[in-house]
């Protein structure tokens, strides 16, 4: 350890010390694979074995899957599963119910997302300041995160039905059909409900980040005389910018695995399929229906979708 | 993009699945020895199935049964599909949808009963002119029809006298009266629906809504011969009333959390003979057949049963036909019917159980209509093809979008596309 580790500052070396830069001299292939610190391999191992096991491989059947025709078949029954090219991909892009769902999850991430991201840096811009009850608040906003979603369902259900705490507030102006039988309204509240309840869990992300913003920053713009909004949107939204990227990606692919709130909340996807999410249909198509290989092209296509996004967030965020 | 690939976890769950378990091995119709069977988590089946249990292990030491509940899923059939394919399923189960019985087939998960040298002889002799309907369409029988559930309309004498309905006599058996009769119901304001079956999409959904209404009223199957039966007059007859009743508030378009019967915001609920034990004094109830368009006889109502698969998980199957045979006994189907009164799948079940139904006035009618239950259609793609029903009902009917006969006449040719194997 101490033989290289004075040399994280300066260039990259081999284990014999040769810095491995330097003209005429090539690492060793055992340098080149376990670079600085072959025990560190052995360390992250683990890691690297579960992260294989359970994520990488399954994503590489499921790919597989996607271009055979294949269904789950007991242990020594012989199925034939021939490779079938894009037609699991041509199924389901030719299936309204698909393009439906992929809709509807743009809908949600179009309200979704936003929500999250003001929302939690918001709150978390308020709660870092020295409020009384701080401490209770900050476990108030953590609260929906930690309960399971179907005990959390049942209130909003009770909330939201025609006969519902809201409606009777709203009293004439309540909508008819009510928010959850409503093809345009169903899916905002689905939005609306996750953004509440993932709200906990990005004002800890936000929080973090705002502990390592220099507090000089903050007082440089008082004596420059900037307002608290000024000081709000020149100093701390770009200062949590890469708590921002996170935000975005995690709220991202949260809201596009969606599929306990319309599983539970609105019915199994109802009114009419109007939030029917990308998750629910792959869970009826692959585990009810038994067509997992139609199953695994949805995922694909979604996984794709998601990457794609990220890349465009990363891409907007970072721009500077 | 760690978190990313959450969206493949139901197919990865199930891909790592795959990969366990072991073969069928050949196992032998006659090899005997201990077995495993998984029965309903419902209290009355389970104290049932536990005297039942006990019964055959003091016989038999050395083919001793291990009985567990179903482990907890999203539902049983998802438990089910995961254990054929993980190879781990039970001898039996006592709690097989017909319904799923086409996929767990496909999966190679099931073991035909006929291919027991007295397999048909038994299964004729208890289950009679209904078998045909648990055949599939390979010729073979891959299960035991146990138990039926024969649909009826329970409603609320309370409430129906509230409403300054007679509730001795109530105008229920044709459309006309029934929508009536729901009218009086919610504009007296003595229920907040007249009936309040689930809107929601799930497969299984309109069994308890359409369905009972359209056996009543065309004695058939969902799925004849490989061709849909219900884009017809008769079929779109039942589909028009429902969709009245939702468009006329007499039947609700949202869910209610909890047992709207019970709680007596629904004057009627459709449902089985389960219900005696469940509403018994809670509910001051009486019962009646599920209505046809002009008030005739029904000629039949969904059964809502479940039967007995065999596993080919199973090694030991010589033993688990014989406890199969034992579990639908003369002996143990009358204590199956006086635990639960479920009603057992045998022919002329009155005749066999007098003395029961002599004490059990209320189960009588439900016996009756157990003579002629209809079954979901023993055919490919069976899930697809009621989630396929579902999605096109809710739309039509539910949420009375679109044209009712179009959205019947689509759905039902790719419901025939999808009961050919398409």
């Amino acid at each position: 350890m101490s033989a290289t580790s004075h040399d994280t500052r300066g260039s990259r070396r081999t284990a014999a010390g040769t810095p491995a830069g330097a003209p005429g001299t090539k690492p060793s292939l055992r340098a080149r694979l376990g670079g600085r610190q072959p025990i560190g391999m052995l360390f992250v191992s683990p890691y690297v074995v579960y992260l294989a096991a359970i994520f990488l491989y399954p994503l590489g059947f499921a790919v597989w899957m996607s271009f055979h025709s294949y269904f789950f078949a007991a242990p020594g029954v012989e199925v034939a599963r021939p490779f079938v090219g894009l037609a699991n991909y041509e199924e389901v892009l030719t299936d309204p119910a698909v393009w439906r769902s992929f809709l509807n999850i743009a809908v949600f991430l179009v309200i979704n997302v936003p929500l999250t991201v003001v929302g939690s840096l918001v709150l978390a811009t308020a709660l870092n300041k020295k409020l009384p009850f701080r401490s209770f608040f900050r476990t108030a906003y953590y609260i929906p995160y930690v309960t399971a979603s179907v005990a959390v369902v049942g209130v909003w259900m009770f909330l939201f039905n025609s006969g519902g705490l809201v409606n009777r507030v709203l009293g004439s102006l309540a909508p008819d059909p009510s928010w959850l039988v409503n093809s345009h309204l169903a899916m905002p509240v689905v939005a609306v409900f996750v953004a509440w309840k993932q709200l906990g869990f990005f004002v800890v992300l936000y929080l973090s980040a705002l502990q390592n913003v220099p507090n000089e920053l903050y007082e440089s713009a008082a004596m420059d005389g900037a307002g608290r909004l000024r000081t709000f949107w020149s100093i701390t939204v770009p200062a949590v910018r890469p708590a921002t990227l996170l935000v975005l990606i995690l709220a991202t692919i949260t809201g596009a695995n969606l599929f306990t709130e319309p599983y539970l909340l609105t019915n199994g996807g109802g009114p009419d399929g109007a939030t029917t999410s990308p998750v629910l249909l792959m869970y009826q198509r692959g585990l009810q229906q038994g067509h997992p290989d139609q199953a695994a092209a949805i995922g694909v296509i979604l996984v794709v979708l998601i990457t794609a996004i990220s890349l465009i967030y990363r891409r907007l965020v970072e721009r500077d | 993009m760690k978190k990313a690939l959450l969206a493949m976890l139901p197919v990865a769950a199930l891909t790592l699945t795959a990969c366990g378990g072991s073969s069928d091995s050949g196992a032998s119709n006659s090899a005997r020895g201990p077995i495993t069977i998984w029965y309903s988590n419902n209290a009355q089946e389970v104290s049932w199935g536990k005297n039942m249990v006990a019964a055959w292990n003091a016989a038999h030491p050395k083919e001793k049964v291990t009985a567990q509940e179903i482990p907890a899923g999203k539902s049983s059939e998802e438990v089910i599909g995961a254990a054929i394919t993980a190879g781990n399923a039970p001898c039996l189960v006592l709690n097989t949808a017909p319904a799923a019985v086409p996929g767990f087939q496909k999966q190679g998960g099931l073991v035909p009963l006929n291919d027991f040298p007295d397999g048909e002889k038994y299964l004729k002799a208890r289950v009679g002119s209904k078998l045909s309907q648990y055949a599939s369409p390979d010729g073979k029988i891959y299960q035991m029809p146990w138990k039926s559930n024969p649909v009826m309309i329970f409603y609320n004498k309370d409430l129906f006298k509230k409403a300054g309905l007679d509730p001795n006599d109530p105008k229920l058996s044709n459309y006309q009266d029934f929508l009536a009769t729901s009218k009086k119901l919610v504009d007296s304001h003595a229920a907040k629906a007249a009936i309040w079956p689930a809107p929601s999409s799930e497969f299984f959904q309109s069994w308890f809504d359409y369905y009972p209404l359209f056996a009543a009223q065309t004695g058939k199957q969902l799925v004849e011969n490989g061709k849909s039966t219900f884009d017809t007059p008769e079929g779109l007859k039942a589909a028009q009333f429902w969709k009245t009743m939702y468009a006329d508030h007499l039947a609700p378009n949202e869910t209610y959390n909890g047992d709207s019967f019970a709680d007596g915001k629904a004057a009627m609920a459709i449902v089985g003979p389960w219900a005696v034990s469940v509403y018994g004094d809670k509910v001051n109830w009486g019962a009646v057949p599920v209505p046809t368009a002009d008030g005739s006889a029904g000629k039949g109502t969904f059964s809502d049963e479940k039967s007995i698969g065999m596993y080919t998980a199973c090694k030991n199957r010589g033993t688990a036909w014989d406890v199969m045979k034992f579990a639908t006994s003369k002996e143990q189907d009358g204590k199956l019917l006086d635990e639960t009164g479920q009603m057992p799948m045998r022919d002329d079940l009155t005749a066999a159980y007098p003395a029961y139904f002599a004490s059990h006035k209320q189960y009588t009618e439900f016996a009756k209509q157990a003579a002629h239950t209809v079954e979901a259609p023993n055919v490919p793609n069976s899930v697809e093809i009621w989630q396929t029903f579902r999605d096109a009902y809710s739309k039509a009917v539910i949420f009375g979008k679109g044209d009712l006969a179009t959205t019947m006449k689509d759905t039902a040719a790719k419901i025939d596309k999808l009961a050919n194997g398409q």
